[in-house]
């Protein structure tokens, strides 16, 4: 009998291989590295002549703020943007996919992309994968048939919604919502409701926090508000200063020399030309 | 046939950080205002510090209705003494009466993560750290809570304090000027609030010194 490992490639997808050996060490205490999510809140509506996104900028690594401003409102077409909840990795990565699947669909088709394309490619994938992708996304855009916007679960749930909010945040943002949102809303009015959700958010979540980022796409184009409203200033910056004059202390210093130094006493010969 | 779980905890984390800073004639203890639960805010106003003595006073970070019950006892304790001795109990005796209070609870602890400060029978500012069972120190300074392993590493850097295994002994206390100490305070809690999720809307500063106890605050992120 051969005793060679034939070389399988590599297949696609997850390896579950790794799963009893990380169940057998989680029962003696050793715990897996927490993932990066964005505990957040993010927020979608539809008004008079289109869409407009909303989503706070703070990501956590459990109860630690690790970036104060990051972009949670990604670019999927020139006239369909995603907001994204959930583990940051898994929502840059599927945005990112369907994005560029949806440049190559317009390059075949020749045509704009559809906001229901996008929503289809996002959720086949997301279920594909049985929620193990943990992305929670609010997805709209305007295309030819009119602004939609729909929300997407990470198992591969979809809604279509005139208005809707996803993350740690979405209470606080429906709350709002539900009390003050009515069709045929104007611009300034639907941006304005749009940052008092994301506020209520930022305040009333501790998943939530910093700026407020708006995107506002219409049949003419898209209008990307980044930071729109900064409701969270550093409260105090000391006016002395801080300096920082103990370095690292040297407690000991010890040179052992590798080999001992050999003087070149002769020069040496030219090279020899052959 | 796997042992069961507990599918309920008598404890809950309400967040939130303290920080004691001891000086030579001054003790200043500070903690943020912010009660909360999970993901949500239970109270912006909630006040983690209690006056025990005259010239001593404790903070508190963790379960506060852990932390409510030991001040409570203390409290009742502190009576007690007063009573019998006809004096106020001084920050050394109040120090080693919490940390047996705690080390009596071993089996069933108070989920409070307390910092003690005051100052001394000679006035000079003392500051005593414990963890949840009793275990406790006399520090130049400390922090406790959620964000104290972001504040921590800051003090450490501007006013290392002594190791007590030092020989000749060390004075605990810092070099600092009153003012200086809650500028200090205030600048560490604003950087704890950028990244310490828990800690938020306010900052309650208590300073401790000869003419008495004086309070003071400052608002702080509410995100």
């Amino acid at each position: 009998m051969s005793k060679s490992v034939i070389e399988m490639p590599p297949k696609g997808g997850f390896s579950f291989d790794l799963c009893k050996r990380n169940e057998m060490l989680a029962k003696k205490g050793v715990n897996p590295p927490s993932f990066r999510k964005t505990g957040t809140t993010i927020v979608g509506l539809i008004f008079q002549d289109g869409v407009i996104l909303g989503a706070d900028t703070r990501a956590t690594e459990g109860p630690i703020v690790c970036d104060k401003n990051c972009e949670k409102i990604h670019y999927m077409a020139p006239n369909i943007y995603c907001c994204g909840a959930g583990t940051a990795a898994d929502t840059e990565a599927v945005t990112d996919m369907v994005s560029t699947q949806l440049q190559l669909h317009r390059y075949h088709t020749g045509r704009e992309s559809r906001v229901v394309t996008a929503l289809t490619l996002l959720k086949r994938h997301l279920f594909n994968y049985q929620g193990y992708v943990s992305a929670a996304l609010v997805l709209g855009g305007v295309d030819v048939t009119g602004p939609h916007l729909h929300t997407i679960y990470p198992h591969g749930s979809t809604d279509t919604l005139p208005f809707a909010t996803m993350g740690s945040g979405s209470l606080a943002a429906m709350a709002v919502f539900e009390s003050k949102y009515k069709e045929g809303l104007t611009r300034d009015e639907g941006i304005k409701l749009v940052a008092e959700a994301i506020c209520s958010g930022i305040f009333n979540d501790l998943g939530s926090g910093s700026n407020v980022d708006i995107c506002v796409i219409t049949k003419g184009g898209k209008e990307y508000l980044r930071n729109h409203l900064q409701p969270n200033p550093r409260t105090y910056t000391s006016s002395k200063g801080y300096s920082f004059p103990k370095k690292t202390e040297v407690l000991l210093t010890k040179i052992t020399p590798l080999k001992d130094k050999v003087e070149i006493i002769e020069e040496g010969d030219a090279m020899e030309e052959e | 046939m796997v042992k069961q779980q507990a599918n309920w905890s008598p404890y809950d984390n309400n967040g939130g950080s303290c920080v004691a800073i001891a000086g030579a004639d001054y003790c200043v203890i500070a903690a943020d205002t912010r009660m909360s639960t999970g993901y949500n805010i239970l109270t912006r106003e909630y006040s983690k510090i209690c006056k025990l003595a005259d010239k001593c006073v404790m903070a508190s970070s963790g379960f506060q209705a852990d932390v409510k019950a030991l001040q409570k006892q203390l409290a009742a304790r502190h009576l007690i003494y007063q009573h019998q001795h006809n004096k106020q109990m001084s920050c050394p005796a109040m120090a080693q009466l919490l940390s047996n209070t705690l080390y009596y609870k071993r089996f069933f602890p108070y989920y409070s993560f307390n910092v003690l400060g005051g100052l001394d029978n000679e006035g000079k500012g003392c500051v005593f750290t414990y963890d949840a069972v009793g275990s406790y120190e006399k520090v130049g300074y400390s922090s406790q809570g959620s964000g104290s392993t972001l504040i921590t590493p800051f003090l450490d850097n501007q006013l290392k304090s002594p190791s007590p295994l030092l020989l000749p002994v060390q004075d605990a206390v810092t070099p600092l000027v009153e003012a200086e100490a809650i500028d200090l305070v205030k600048t560490v809690f604003a950087s704890a609030s950028e990244r310490d999720i828990y800690t938020g809307d306010k900052i309650e500063i208590v300073v401790v010194n000869a003419t008495g106890i004086r309070r003071e605050y400052m608002e702080l992120r509410k995100d």
